[in-house]
């Protein structure tokens, strides 16, 4: 399990269920390594700003992280975390690697109005 | 940091809740450290940190060479050193963006995004450094698809797949050699016709069947589609171009330190590193520096943390020394 305190997503059905239960969810799929982990603290830290998205985060290595590592979406990444933006269980942006704070906001204002 | 600019004080700026005894701008190794002898000594401190809190040394898998600690990755040492400044009472604030910059006068002000305005005796400079880019075309857009700066996070996505690795110091070296555990092929182009690294790097890399050199050259473009496919090459020697397919690049040419926004405000050297005194004082009094954006010759989490122990036990001096000067009658 990562060492956040988001919501760990640990399996498929878990992410099903977050996306029929969720309008917007961000999802940040990696491991801790430091790529990922300013990616992490900055979600938590905009946890408490954005209370319409929910936050959550998936181990890559695990078996069931393949509903994001397969996502067509994702099919040219090449670069920890995978960061999946959903509305209403529709992929609206996905990114790879590590992104600022600012550059996470700018994805979440552009496409999940508050 | 975004560009500082000078910014007069006003009284309604220095409310009790908004000043401190010393402000700390920057969340590494150096910065934290001084948050926690600052707080230890009951001094009332504010870090105020840009990035995700660690700086560099989150950036490290593993430190194996920290003393007293056998092995710990650079994570959860940086996690280890907030959770000890917060408990001593220092308050962090992470992830904002500091906009302007007044420190001449006896009381510092600092504004982050452009609204939030903190005041303080003392402040310390502990801005780090960060990876440099080469700065050629493309090379943002294809950042994770193609484009990395950390082996260890992304070298599996490479498995059996050509890649270049540019630079040709410690960093460069270790991590080509470290790099063929995944690629079938690792071409290594760095600018000059010699290696900065250690002569056991340069072995390493050389002994290494997988690794060929590209001297004297340098990336000029990232070329691909949805991915990088394909770069140009400059001899620098006798200018000529050439395009090779590819599948990744990793870039490992050094660091920059952070004090853009510290220019015509600190006096910096040539490379842009903050000057300081023995005290690591800048030009301006009440003004300290420390970690790796101070002109010094070696940058390791070790140094930082000493850095940052002086820096904060000379803020600590200074601060004290004001209140004395303000408690004590003059002498006539």
């Amino acid at each position: 399990m990562l060492r956040t305190n988001l919501k760990h997503v640990l399996s498929e059905k878990e992410h099903s269920e977050l996306l029929n239960n969720n309008e917007n969810v961000m999802i940040c799929c990696g491991r801790m390594g430091p790529m990922c982990i300013p990616v992490y603290e900055s979600m938590e830290e905009l946890e408490g700003e954005y209370n319409n998205i929910k936050f959550a985060d998936m181990e890559f290595d695990s078996p069931d992280a393949k509903v994001i590592r397969d996502l067509p979406e994702c099919s040219s990444f090449a670069g920890l975390p995978f960061v999946v933006y959903y509305k209403n269980g529709k992929v609206v942006k996905a990114t790879s690697s590590i992104q600022s704070r600012d550059q996470i906001t700018e994805i979440l204002d552009a496409n999940f109005s508050k | 940091m975004g560009r500082a600019c000078l910014s007069p004080l006003t009284k309604a700026d220095t409310t009790m809740e908004n000043h401190f005894d010393v402000i700390v701008i920057g969340g590494g190794a150096a910065g934290l450290t001084a948050g926690i002898y600052l707080s230890r000594a009951k001094v009332n401190t504010l870090i105020l940190n840009e990035g995700a809190v660690g700086g560099q040394m989150v950036l490290t898998h593993e430190i194996a060479n920290y003393p007293g600690v056998e092995n710990i990755s650079g994570y959860e040492l940086a996690r280890n050193m907030k959770s000890q400044a917060l408990n001593f009472g220092c308050k962090i604030r992470s992830n904002v963006k500091i906009t302007s910059l007044a420190l001449e006068d006896e009381i510092k002000k600092v504004t982050v995004n452009n609204k939030d305005v903190f005041t303080s005796n003392a402040v310390i400079i502990a801005t780090g450094g960060k990876s440099r880019a080469i700065g050629a075309p493309g090379e943002d857009s294809f950042k994770g698809t193609g484009i990395s700066y950390c082996a260890t996070c992304d070298g599996d996505f490479f498995q059996d797949k050509e890649i270049i690795v540019v630079g040709g110091g410690n960093s460069a070296l270790e991590e080509a050699v470290s790099l063929t555990r995944y690629a079938s092929k690792v071409t290594i182009v760095h600018q000059f016709d010699y290696f900065q690294a250690l002569e056991h790097y340069i072995e390493d890399a050389k002994n290494n069947e997988k690794i060929n050199f590209v001297m004297e050259s340098e990336i000029i473009e990232f070329i691909g589609d949805e991915k990088l496919r394909s770069v140009k090459i400059k001899n620098k020697s006798n200018g000529e171009i050439s395009q090779k397919n590819i599948d990744g690049v990793f870039i490992f040419i050094g660091y920059v330190p952070n004090t853009e926004s510290l220019e015509g405000i600190i006096e910096l050297n040539k490379f842009k590193e903050i000057l300081v005194d023995k005290d690591l004082m800048t030009n301006i009094p009440g003004v300290f520096a420390a970690g790796d954006s101070i002109q010094k010759k070696y940058r390791q989490v070790t140094t930082a943390v000493a850095d940052g122990t002086i820096a904060a036990l000379s803020a600590a001096e200074y601060v004290n020394n004001l209140k004395k000067e303000k408690t004590e009658p003059a002498v006539v």
